[in-house]
């Protein structure tokens, strides 16, 4: 893998912010597109921008061509059984939302219990919460270890004969941490429960492959993995999508539609009512083809490597905590941090000025941030684009940072 | 470097605040009460104050954020302490109007002091919401103890 040739393909990494190279380190957060994504937008529109699924003239089956294709491209990217078990959504949030609301809010009672751990980002939780309070179901947490890690042994614990859910984020967004999903769907099914799975920030980095992990729902976003904002797939085993309602109902998604009662499509357009994002799907089919490319495992040593460096060079700054696993193999490109005495934000503004684009705040993940004892923290995150280089710049920034904030005192 | 930038947002006298808050705690028997906090960062506040007559007697700030959120609270703490109602309200609008790089009304019976350290802020988009806080929290519970 060249990263160097990797960034020539990526042009908005090719400026300057604040008099400075820009070194971007929020991936994690939403990824930069190559141009291969961008030229599939831009030819979308330019050349056979259509509804899909009705248009009987040339560009109708264009667009629709360009579309199924993208769903058979995440298909094979998850390595899905068919692109029944494949349903657009807007993102992650929507694929969760959409479990929740149609599956959880059928199938759960009181007395019934949804297990969820305290580093799940906002979009694993809510969804959950609302579900318990309209179906009277118990909203469990699962412990962290110290490092931030889940073991399975508070998973036999905490899930029950009682769960009828268990819903677990597949890396980290703060910890970086890889939770042990393919295990703990094995306990999740020896108790009776299905397997949900967030996995907005595993689908850009390492290789999904759904059928092995076994599953029952599997969420990601194309936006986080080089694709365009608003589009997202929702995997989901067929006999469990078949019995589950719609939870968005309109155009495209029905079969027959009378006066008082209408009957839905097949497997998976029942839950795409409405235009869909066509432009998006294609985007995000490019994006699939860009990663595929490149290799998932390249990218994930890449990250490896980076993390480990990155968490080797910070630790040598004084005053610097790095939350999560420190053994970097347990975690993806992502170093969340705290300087001692300066502020995250803080951190974030004076690393701004060098070009330097980190996140600080709570992460969408307040229950976690609650665990760690800290009202915020500053995130570092990496994705093919970013080098050493990069990294270092990062480490003498934050050395100035903290030479500022003394200086200033 | 181009650190000279930074140099007009952390202004000596906001990481004074910074670092030696003033007003900070809790009015045990504080009249008036806002929480608030700015949900994208994680920034909270607890503000007291106690009004008699129409005038702040007293106020109070606990909270954890950034330096221009802290020391925003404790420049505002000090400035309405002893203002009239109106006044804590009508400096609120000069605070938000200099937040958003407008011209500010500059009240001769108003003195802004310290306050106007923080003037750098509106040239960082990104941290306005933090130096505005405690003024929203203020005129929060100034505006429902005036209804």
């Amino acid at each position: 893998m060249n990263v160097r040739e990797i960034r020539e393909l990526f042009p908005i990494l090719h400026q300057e912010v604040n008099g400075n190279p820009l070194v971007y380190l929020d991936s994690a957060a939403t990824s930069q597109k190559p141009v291969q994504v961008i030229e599939a937008v831009d030819r979308y529109y330019r050349e056979y921008n259509s509804n899909v699924h009705r248009g009987v003239h040339t560009l109708g089956t264009r667009a629709t061509d360009g579309y199924e294709g993208a769903r058979e491209k995440v298909r094979k990217f998850i390595n899905a059984k068919s692109i029944e078990e494949v349903i657009f959504t807007r993102g992650t949030t929507t694929s969760l939302n959409t479990v929740a609301a149609s599956y959880g809010r059928a199938n759960l009672s009181e007395g019934d219990e949804i297990v969820i751990s305290y580093m799940e980002h906002h979009s694993n939780i809510i969804p959950w919460q609302q579900v318990a309070k309209a179906t009277g179901a118990t909203l469990k947490y699962l412990p962290l270890q110290e490092d931030g890690s889940i073991s399975l042994e508070d998973v036999k614990e905490t899930v029950t004969s009682n769960t009828k859910i268990v819903a677990i984020m597949h890396v980290s967004n703060v910890l970086g941490v890889i939770n042990p999903i393919k295990e703990i769907t094995k306990v999740a099914h020896e108790n009776g429960a299905i397997m949900v799975v967030d996995g907005a920030q595993s689908a850009p980095h390492i290789k999904i492959d759904v059928q092995d992990l076994d599953c029952d729902f599997f969420a990601l976003s194309g936006h986080k993995m080089c694709g365009p904002t608003g589009i997202g797939a929702l995997y989901g085993k067929k006999h469990l999508l078949e019995k589950m309602e719609p939870i968005e109902f309109g155009g495209e998604m029905i079969d027959f539609v009378g006066l008082y009662e209408s009957t839905w499509k097949e497997l998976p357009w029942k839950f795409e009512g409405g235009t869909p994002i066509i432009a998006g799907a294609i985007g995000l089919g490019a994006a699939i083809d860009f990663l595929q490319e490149v290799g998932l495992e390249n990218i994930e040593a890449h990250e490896h490597k980076l993390a480990a460096y990155a968490m080797e060079k910070m630790s040598t700054v004084e005053g610097l905590t790095i939350y999560g696993p420190k053994d970097s193999s347990q975690r993806a490109g992502v170093v969340t941090f705290n300087l001692n005495d300066v502020h995250p934000h803080d951190v974030a503004t004076v690393l701004d000025a060098e070009g330097i684009a980190v996140r600080a705040g709570h992460h969408c993940a307040q229950p976690l941030m609650k665990w760690l004892n800290v009202s915020a923290t500053a995130r570092a995150s990496f994705y093919l684009y970013n080098t050493e280089d990069e990294i270092d710049k990062l480490v003498s920034g934050l050395i100035k940072t903290k030479e500022y904030f003394s200086d200033v005192f | 470097m181009s650190f000279n930038n930074l140099d007009t947002l952390y202004r000596q006298v906001i990481m004074d605040h910074y670092k030696n808050p003033r007003n900070k705690g809790v009015l045990e028997d504080g009249s008036l009460t806002v929480n608030m906090n700015n949900p994208t960062c994680g920034d909270r506040i607890q503000l007291t104050m106690n009004v008699e007559d129409g005038i702040v007697t007293d106020s109070r700030f606990d909270g954890e954020g950034c330096s221009i959120s802290m020391s925003s609270a404790s420049m505002m703490t000090q400035a309405i302490k002893g203002k009239k109602i109106e006044d804590a309200l009508k400096l609120s609008k000069i605070f938000s109007d200099m937040m958003q790089g407008k011209e500010y009304d500059e009240d001769d019976s108003i003195d802004l002091g310290d306050i106007e350290a923080l003037q750098g802020v509106a040239k960082f988009p990104a941290r306005i919401k933090c130096a505005t806080l405690a003024w929203k929290a203020m005129e929060k519970g100034l505006n429902e103890d005036n209804q």
